[in-house]
């Protein structure tokens, strides 16, 4: 059970190490806003300070390697126009999918990312699975364990891209074809099922509080017990690969039934209209429980090909 | 070998994501209102049962239905033309 969290010890530093010079635009926006932004509550303060004051030693830093007039003048013209292209492209992104949204599910720490994978592989011991609000708002993962994120779906997601290629490589099956095709695989599964799910959600009037993202997060979920599997799989051989996936099926199925137990179906005791509700909490108990089944199977039919 | 296997447990690239959704939805633009909906008893009319607040899920289908093939005629005709002229391009 060591090894699966190294691999997401060793990444988290690596994007702690990222963020202070980091030009990605959902991060330089934060630090860059930050006294006049009200993001809603989602991010503490503190947070907040530490992303301005990095960017602000950067600039001296950069700046007083310039001394020619010229070079000087060119950069303060590249930067202005790289400025507009951020703006720009911030504008066109912004017009697709709202980037405080996104930026709520990538507010994790440590502990955050610890627990959770714990409660992932081993969530009989979980008592509490309410998420909880603040006025109104959803907690950010950093403060409420139960939050979905996007974090450990984005990373197990690459993890398992990697682990794949290199379970192929052992077995001498590799080609770098292989790894885009695996990656786009996966990807597919994804789009699809969370398809599938907004579909059942929209057809059935389930009034919950169930974005896009949610959904993707839950989804993504499956890929840290597919990651077990695997390793457990070219650990172990065969018989090991077996256990374990019996292990993290019943686990996530679990962990899948009791999350969305609390955002589906408790909206039945508002609608309590006397004529069609005999159907509906049984279709959702059955969206919930399909859910949870389609989960085994799909992990069986990505990770049986990497193990022979 | 190792892309046979793959292909062979249904491997799929984004083209054929993008392919599926555009069949799939051809296939509910062609649903003819007056010539197939209303016999089957699937017509704009015949949806709206109650007007509670939950509609049921055969209303949702029909209102499903119906929105795609107002909103997506005008799409569909440019990407399916996109698509002819690169199928007939790029074999």
């Amino acid at each position: 059970m060591d090894l699966p969290h190294h691999g997401y010890r060793a990444s988290k530093q690596r994007g702690r190490a990222a963020h202070p010079t980091g030009d990605s635009v959902l991060f330089e926006d934060t630090s860059s806003a930050a006294p006049a932004m009200n993001n809603q509550g989602y991010y503490t303060p503190g947070y907040n300070m530490e992303g301005t004051s990095n960017d602000m030693q950067g600039d001296a830093g950069v700046n007083n390697l310039f001394t020619d007039p010229m070079a000087n003048a060119a950069m303060m013209y590249g930067s202005s126009l790289a400025n507009q292209g951020k703006d720009m492209v911030n504008k066109e992104i912004s017009r697709f999918m709202s980037v405080n949204k996104l930026k709520y599910f990538f507010a994790v720490d440590t502990r955050y990312v610890l627990k959770k994978l714990m409660i992932l592989m081993f969530p009989y011991t979980h008592q509490d699975w309410e998420v909880r609000y603040h006025r109104d708002t959803p907690l950010t993962p950093r403060q409420d364990v139960n939050a979905p994120d996007l974090y450990i779906p984005t990373m197990a997601f690459i993890t398992y891209i990697l682990l794949a290629g290199m379970a192929l490589g052992i077995q001498k099956r590799f080609s770098p074809e292989v790894l885009g095709l695996c990656a786009s695989t996966a990807l597919v599964w994804i789009i699809i099922e969370v398809l599938v799910m907004l579909l059942s959600l929209y057809l059935l009037t389930v009034h919950s509080d169930l974005s896009t993202f949610d959904l993707i997060a839950y989804s993504g979920y499956k890929y840290v017990g597919m990651i077990f599997t695997v390793l457990c799989g070219l650990l172990f051989g065969s018989d090991g690969y077996f256990v374990a996936l019996a292990w993290s099926s019943c686990a996530l199925m679990f962990f899948i039934v009791r999350s969305l137990k609390m955002k589906i179906l408790p909206s039945l005791s508002s609608d309590s209209m006397g004529m069609g509700s005999s159907a509906k909490p049984q279709l959702r108990l059955y969206i919930t429980v399909a859910t949870a089944v389609f989960q085994p199977v799909i992990i069986y039919w990505l990770t049986s090909h990497l193990v022979r | 070998v190792a892309l046979q296997e793959e292909s062979a447990s249904m491997a799929f690239t984004l083209y054929s994501l993008i392919q599926t959704a555009i069949l799939c939805t051809n296939a509910v633009a062609v649903l003819h209102e007056e010539r197939f909906l209303s016999k089957i008893g699937w017509g704009v009319d015949q949806g709206v049962g109650g007007f509670g607040d939950d509609p049921g899920v055969k209303a949702q289908i029909l209102n499903l239905i119906r929105s795609v093939r107002t909103v997506m005629r005008v799409p569909l005709i440019i990407v399916n033309s996109a698509c002819i002229v690169l199928l007939l391009l790029f074999g």
